[in-house]
């Protein structure tokens, strides 16, 4: 096992470096550039050029990249164009509200999705079947922007839910770990966990719409092939019951797919937060990144989007552990 | 047809939802939050912002976000009248030049305050005058766009900026008179005096907290924590917090201003997304936000809402490139005019822009002092158009028409819609169009502006102070790759208008420009359209301004 994380971190090294190539040469590659971006609107192409001289980028590309490289090492990725504070802090500062965002939508993509697959499976053909199969259609289907829409305008004002942010604006709630919920765990401040709930549902739902639909799905396929095993009939035959049966020989085989499936959308849920964060202004990683597109701001994409990278090594590698725990067989391989 | 699909969609999108939304969320219903309101007199104001701002130092900044925030907390000499772009007095009761505009003799207020405690006397303004002009470092000159371009030089340019100073020196005669020299006339004066980068500061509050270092840091700039935390002026508000996390911008009364604001506290949301501001006005999160879509004006009165229509202080323009693909033909004049006669602005004032928005018969808006009804006009004429393109040996002839996508400008809020627009009626006219749609921030500017690869275009401008010079001379003022021509005269009258004082003569010398540039005609300018701010119905006193110079002073919150 040991050697197995070994391996798998060493092959993460080269993958993020060329990871970090491509994103800075994208950024290089677009018109436009920092110093338009900085100089805004009104800015005439000979104080671009002017600006351009002041911060090194009428440099060799490769010498910036450098640059660019040895800082990132120090944790130094610079300021952003946008807030003019340090793109690191920044990072610190949004990360947790992606993480609570993504969390949610997670566990509801993950409870509600496994048991209807699981049941979609279970009744193939049937009315249950059918519906879910439209559910998950449109799940896929609708864009995360349109449904924010939607719910923004039909559901939230009905259900008396806000439709942005993270917190009641003038709220004076604690911040100390910038985890809206647990920060009003910690500090006994019940409303404040009461508001951040209640500023979490309609995001959250928004963002687990495409996982849901997707898990599933999964489940679905993974349960109804499992159920067509022999050894299924094998343990039907043997006169198990049938909730033996499925806990212990359906879930558990069916699951594995899952798992994996799990966690890369653990991983895609970083790019539907950006969408969802946006519509919702829930101030996350998400919404940095939309913001910080849409300003051309270069700093805080880079950061961005190597930190994006890693995570999603990160997750991947957590995925293939877990996949080794669940099934022995990747281990010896 | 628009609708109906609309709202099928939603019913489908809504199905999809209802069923997993209604278990967790029946018991969620609650009442909209009442909060916000303060407990002294004018209550608390929350505003929806566009966008973050980028440092509360208006010296080195030019950015409407930052100003909206900046002109609360701060005063300059000379402001705009509320709702107009007149001048009136702010921290200077009077003001006078003389020298032949070399020399500004400002009439302080006595007795005002920094918020910090400290004199706000002609000491304290000449110290602003010359902390612009002796800004060391080209990260921090690279800053200062509003000074570089009114005072067009520092005490040492820095990184390859050069230019020479208009600036002289300022000397404080008493504590009430404060005396500007400058090396030449600049026409923008006194009116560029009201620019919020010209906002006078507290120079003891800049000194405590390093407010003149600006560092470079890889490709961006570190600012200090004067710029950040400590901004102190003599405006209505003082500068409570900027929460990043929340992105709220909080203000509270500044008591010692001269001009003392109704409300106890300010705060600006930041809400980028548009339709997210719609919503948190709906719900009562905000007290109102800029830039509504004009599709919404109807729907947000109907809510009960107040949008406040501004006077329109921005042109939109049909850019033509006499050195672009179609050289030969667009340097004819009589190719121009037909471009002219052969728009129905009319119709597209009528049916593409908001309320209250007007077709532009020159380069500057009708608030402006040098605007003049008495230019060459170029009505929508199809047939005048025809017969000037025959005449010019360019029937049929096909043209690259670029315009932006990806923005929404005040003076251009669907790009578009108005190149399908003017296309149409450029067609109908027998000019064949090639379109060529860029992103603004990707490639569009540069390729209009640096690179000049269009023979049509789109672009407008908002005006920053009111000085024809601000319209016609960022324009038209020298050979630029956006237009493609070499007109000596023109750019000779321009400089001469820039540089005569302020005054009738000024104002004349602009008009007598705006004519020339009428007859000449290097674009065609389309419309003066109107954007708008919205408030909710609590909210009392707010005059909407054409410059988005909206002080927060005036305005309660019951």
């Amino acid at each position: 096992m040991l050697r197995f994380l070994v391996r798998r971190l060493l092959q993460a090294i080269p993958t993020l470096l060329i990871l970090s190539i491509l994103v800075f040469a994208w950024l290089r590659s677009l018109p436009g550039g920092p110093a338009a971006a900085l100089l805004g609107d009104k800015a005439t192409p000979e104080k671009i050029a002017d600006l351009n001289h002041v911060l090194g980028l009428d440099q060799p590309i490769i010498l910036q990249y450098f640059g660019f490289l040895g800082r990132a090492f120090t944790g130094d990725f610079g300021n952003s164009l946008v807030s003019t504070q340090p793109v690191m802090g920044e990072i610190t500062t949004f990360l947790p509200a992606t993480i609570e965002l993504g969390f949610t939508a997670m566990i509801i993509a993950i409870i509600v999705g496994i048991p209807a697959g699981y049941l979609s499976a279970r009744y193939r053909g049937g009315p249950v079947d059918n519906g879910v199969i439209l559910l998950s259609l449109i799940g896929v289907a609708v864009p995360v922007f349109f449904l924010g829409y939607m719910m923004q305008d039909l559901l939230a004002s009905p259900l008396g839910l806000p439709s942005q942010g993270r917190q009641t604006t003038g709220l004076d709630a604690t911040a100390i770990t910038n985890f809206a919920i647990l920060d009003g765990i910690m500090t006994s401040e019940w409303d404040a966990v009461w508001d951040a709930i209640r500023h979490l549902i309609l995001p959250a739902f928004a963002l687990a719409t495409i996982p849901l639909a997707v898990i599933t799905r999964i489940t679905r396929a993974s349960v109804l092939e499992v159920l067509n095993e022999d050894f299924i009939r094998t343990a039907n035959s043997k006169g198990l019951t049938q909730q033996v049966v499925r806990r212990r020989h359906v879930l558990r085989n069916g699951l594995l797919p899952v798992v994996t499936t799990i966690g890369l959308q653990t991983g895609a849920l970083l790019g539907g937060a950006v969408l969802t964060e946006r519509v919702f202004n829930f101030r996350g990683l998400g919404f940095l990144l939309a913001e910080g597109i849409e300003r051309r701001d270069y700093p805080r994409l880079q950061a961005l989007l190597l930190f994006g990278a890693v995570v999603y090594v990160l997750v991947n590698m957590l995925v293939d552990i877990s996949y080794g725990i669940i099934d022995p067989r990747v281990r010896v391989r | 047809m628009q609708q109906l699909r609309l709202t099928r969609t939603r019913r489908v999108a809504l199905i999809g939802l209802a069923g997993a939304l209604a278990v967790s969320l029946s018991a969620c219903a609650e009442s909209k939050r009442e909060e916000g309101a303060g407990g002294g007199t004018g209550g608390t104001m929350i505003f929806g912002a566009a966008g973050n701002p980028k440092l509360f130092d208006p010296a080195f900044n030019d950015e409407g976000e930052t100003f909206r925030i900046t002109r609360q907390i701060f005063d300059t000499l000379i402001q705009n009248k509320p709702g107009t772009a007149d001048l009136e007095p702010s921290l200077a009761e009077k003001w006078e030049s003389s020298n032949e505009g070399k020399t500004w003799t400002f009439t302080l207020k006595s007795g005002v305050k920094f918020s910090d405690g400290t004199a706000m006397d002609a000491t304290a303004v000449c110290a602003n005058f010359d902390r612009w002009y002796n800004m060391k470092g080209a990260a921090a000159q690279s800053q200062m766009i509003y000074y570089g371009d009114v005072f067009e030089g520092f005490a040492k340019n820095e990184g390859d900026a050069g230019g020479d100073p208009v600036y002289k020196s300022c000397e404080a005669k008493d504590p009430t008179t404060a005396v500007l020299n400058l090396n030449k006339a600049k026409g923008a004066f006194p009116a560029a005096f009201t620019l919020p980068s010209f906002s006078i500061q507290s120079p003891t509050a800049i000194k405590q907290y390093n407010g003149d270092t600006v560092t470079q840091s890889g490709d961006s700039f570190t600012y200090s924590e004067y710029a950040n935390k400590h901004p102190v002026g003599t405006g209505p508000f003082k500068f409570e917090s900027w929460d990043q996390a929340k992105g709220e911008i909080t203000l509270v009364r500044n008591d010692s201003s001269p001009s003392p604001a109704k409300l106890d506290k300010l705060i600006f949301k930041v809400i980028p997304d548009e339709n997210a501001r719609k919503q948190a006005l709906k719900a009562g999160d905000i007290n109102g936000y800029d830039y509504p879509n004009p599709a919404d004006y109807g729907l947000l009165r109907n809510d009960g809402e107040q949008v406040l229509i501004r006077p329109s202080f921005n042109v939109l323009y049909l850019g033509i490139n006499q050195s672009g693909p179609n050289a030969a033909k667009l340097k004819d004049p009589r190719v121009r005019q037909a471009l002219a006669y052969g728009i129905n602005r009319e119709q597209f004032v009528k049916s593409k822009l908001a309320e209250g928005s007007e077709v532009a018969t020159e380069f500057v808006p009708k608030v402006i002092s040098g605007y003049t009804d008495d230019v060459t006009k170029y009505p929508y004429d199809q047939q005048k158009a025809k017969d000037l393109l025959k005449a010019a040996g360019a029937e049929g002839m096909t043209l690259k028409f670029y315009y932006p996508t990806e923005v929404s400008r005040p003076y251009m809020p669907n790009p578009a819609d108005t190149f399908t627009a003017i296309s149409e009626d450029l067609k109908k006219i027998g000019i064949n169009i090639e379109a060529h749609a860029e992103p603004w921030n990707g490639g569009y500017k540069d390729d209009v502006q640096k690179f000049g690869k269009q023979d049509l275009h789109l672009l407008g401008w908002t005006g920053d102070y009111n000085d024809a010079g601000n319209f016609v001379g960022t324009f038209f003022g020298r050979e630029k790759k956006e237009f493609g021509f070499n007109n000596a005269e023109l750019f000779s009258a321009l400089a001469a208008a820039d540089a005569s004082p302020a005054g009738d003569a000024h104002a004349k010398a602009y008009q007598e420009v705006n004519k020339k540039i009428m007859d000449f005609l290097p674009a065609v300018p389309i419309a003066y359209p109107t954007p708008a701010i919205v408030v909710g119905p609590k909210v009392k006193g707010l005059v909407a301004s054409p410059l988005t110079d909206e002080r927060f002073n005036t305005v309660t919150v019951s």
